[in-house]
């Protein structure tokens, strides 16, 4: 195998790494409440300018770390104060709270535009984050080592969290019959609230990870949130295992495809892929068994 | 006889109203005034097709920037390489170091392969997206979301090949249409007269397919798609020939627009753009025809009034009255106008 296509296959890893993140919480809390929060690409946006924040008061080689929990809690509030002002009193109508969430995520964009400037701020990513390592003839950058590794550890928190805990109970409940979870006594938007503060907060994690790619600009969120939504629409309804897997399989199918065509025709074909996808398995890569008639 | 006094809360007042509007409208604005609001009828023509897709099919179309910009680009072609003298290439062509035409550009010379290309590309290709999606039975967010990933990778793509679509600058500077020319006197008010006209056929058409048996299969299936299965139809063909319909309109409007703009860009049909027509439908009155003209229509005079002034302030507004319709109006102007705000 030649260099070009493991160096694509390691930027293809990495590139999943952020999709995961960033569809984690669209999925958990799509798999919920069967709603989209079109405003998630701006909690990413927010963790990037957390986590320049924070290296500004804490500079040094641990400033990052330290970023991440900021940017997770940050995200975190942001996300639970949309979720309890908008999408609640939206959950019944999930094409309204699509268009919604637009429109907070429009206002997001600018009031970032008027605060942090249309350019952008560079988070300087400490030392230990700028080399990188040589393996089978390929560099393979830390940060993006940093970012898989992230990505696995939030993973597999997420998958304790859902498996073990009682709120993981209170979530899988909800997650197969809404009606029947709020029957036995569950407190059902207390659990869509948990969610979507969660799923928030990993997707500011990700952008504390974005922004040690490139600079954290206003719209930083916007090129990583739609294939996000192909994640989420090619993943099935509100499967961790499936959001990972199509995570992964998008990821790896955009970096592999540039190593043919550029970067706007691999998006095409991404598209183009996701579409021919559903037509083998509409239900997603993992289907989630439900007696609803109109799921 | 379909019961046609449901189907538009302003009967029917609003539209002879609207058309009255219309036709006085060439004798008493400017030119400059007149060109704008045909822009907006043009606008209107696409809105009209959300009404048919949005409001009555239950389908929400992040996308239909993607059909705008096909009929727009389809006569932007036809109208750059009618102005050429023969052997020349397009200006931009020949700044990216083109040697030859590409050979999709050479059948636009034809003006009726263009006007057929301005409705049946649009239509086909929404056709054949919405087959791929709807035969399998999906749906509903994940239709809005793919359509959006779909009007992301049109724009990008446009963009992306600068030599021979004119990327990010778009296709301008036009000079004649079928042989008029394009600032001689008279050309603008004529334009003027077929934008009105397309946009009152348009609105005619759908008034009647909404109130046939079409439109009840299409209402049914947006309130209960198994429900409707179970009676022994099969909603996809309704759909896709709806989103088809659509497609038609938005490519219409497209074409339309250029012609009275001067410019088609992928900043007119991206991912933002798109978004935006839905919103001018939303504040209109997603299940009134004539609401969604009245809602492109203000919404985008108040853009031209804001935008021009304040251009930040104007995506401050813009999302806000995203939040503002959808959580306490989601009728729009047409629910308040039948004394209904949900």
């Amino acid at each position: 195998m030649d260099a070009l296509f493991l160096n694509q296959l390691f930027n293809g890893a990495s590139l999943a790494s952020l999709y995961l993140l960033a569809a984690l919480g669209l999925a958990l809390s799509f798999g919920l409440m069967r709603v989209i929060n079109m405003a998630h690409g701006e909690m990413l946006m927010l963790g990037g300018y957390l986590a320049w924040m924070t290296l500004l008061v804490v500079p040094g080689a641990l400033g990052i770390l330290l970023a991440i929990p900021v940017a997770f809690i940050g995200a975190a509030a942001m996300g639970g104060f949309i979720q309890s002002t908008l999408i609640r009193h939206l959950s019944a109508r999930p094409l309204d709270t699509l268009l919604a969430t637009w429109g907070v995520s429009l206002i997001l964009q600018q009031g970032a535009r008027d605060l942090f400037g249309a350019i952008g701020v560079e988070v300087r990513a400490p030392e230990w984050l700028t080399g990188s390592f040589v393996a089978f003839g390929v560099t393979l950058p830390s940060a993006r080592l940093f970012i898989i590794a992230i990505a696995a550890l939030v993973l597999g928190g997420l998958a304790l969290l859902l498996l073990k805990t009682r709120i993981g109970l209170l979530v899988r409940a909800v997650n197969q019959d809404r009606m029947m979870a709020s029957a036995s006594g569950i407190d059902v938007k207390r659990v869509d609230f948990t969610i979507f503060c969660l799923g928030s907060g990993v997707a500011g994690l990700a952008g504390v990870m974005l922004a040690l790619l490139g600079p954290v600009t206003p719209n930083v969120g916007q090129s990583y949130i739609i294939p996000a939504f192909l994640v989420v629409v090619m993943g099935g309804l509100g499967s961790i295992i499936g959001t990972t897997a199509s995570a992964i399989i998008l990821g790896l199918f955009a970096a592999l495809a540039q190593i043919f065509v550029d970067v706007s025709v691999a998006q095409m074909l991404l598209l183009v892929f996701v579409i021919l996808f559903i037509q083998v398995r509409p239900q997603g890569v993992v289907a989630v068994k439900t007696r609803q008639l109109d799921a | 006889m379909p019961d046609l006094s449901r189907l538009s809360p302003l009967k029917p007042v609003l539209p002879w109203a609207l058309l009255a509007l219309g036709v006085a409208a060439p004798f008493a604005l400017s030119s400059y005034d007149l060109n704008l609001l045909a822009r907006f009828m043009a606008m209107g023509i696409l809105a009209l097709g959300l009404v048919l897709i949005w409001g009555h099919g239950g389908i929400l179309s992040l996308g239909q920037g993607v059909f705008f910009g096909l009929g727009g680009y389809a006569i932007a072609l036809h109208m750059k390489l009618a102005d050429l003298p023969a052997g020349e290439l397009p200006d931009f062509m020949v700044w990216s170091g083109r040697e030859s035409l590409p050979f999709w550009w050479t059948p636009f010379a034809s003006p009726a392969f263009t006007l057929a290309a301005i409705i049946l590309l649009p239509t086909l290709a929404g056709a054949l997206f919405a087959w791929a999606v709807f035969h399998r039975r999906v749906g509903g967010t994940y239709f809005a979301l793919i359509t959006q990933a779909l009007s992301l990778a049109f724009a990008t793509l446009i963009i992306s090949r600068q030599d021979v679509t004119g990327g990010f600058n778009g296709l301008t500077d036009f000079y004649s249409i079928f042989g008029v020319g394009l600032a001689s006197p008279g050309t603008g008010s004529m334009l003027y007269w077929i934008t009105l006209t397309i946009l009152c056929v348009a609105f005619v058409a759908l008034r009647w397919l909404l109130a046939s048996r079409f439109g009840i299969l299409l209402r049914a299936a947006r309130d209960g798609e198994n429900r409707v299965r179970f009676l022994g139809y099969n909603p996809t063909p309704f759909k896709v020939a709806a989103f088809a319909i659509a497609a038609m309109l938005a490519g219409i409007g497209g074409a339309l627009f250029t012609l009275h703009a001067g410019v088609v860009s992928p900043a007119l049909i991206g991912v933002v753009p798109s978004i935006e027509m839905v919103v001018w439908v939303a504040i209109g009155g997603r299940y009134s025809l004539a609401g969604a003209i009245v809602g492109a229509l203000l919404v985008n005079l108040a853009r031209d009034a804001v935008s021009s002034a304040f251009p930040e302030l104007w995506l401050y507004l813009m999302g806000a009255l995203f939040i503002f319709v959808v959580t306490l109006l989601p009728r729009g102007l047409a629910g308040i106008a039948k004394g209904k705000a949900a």
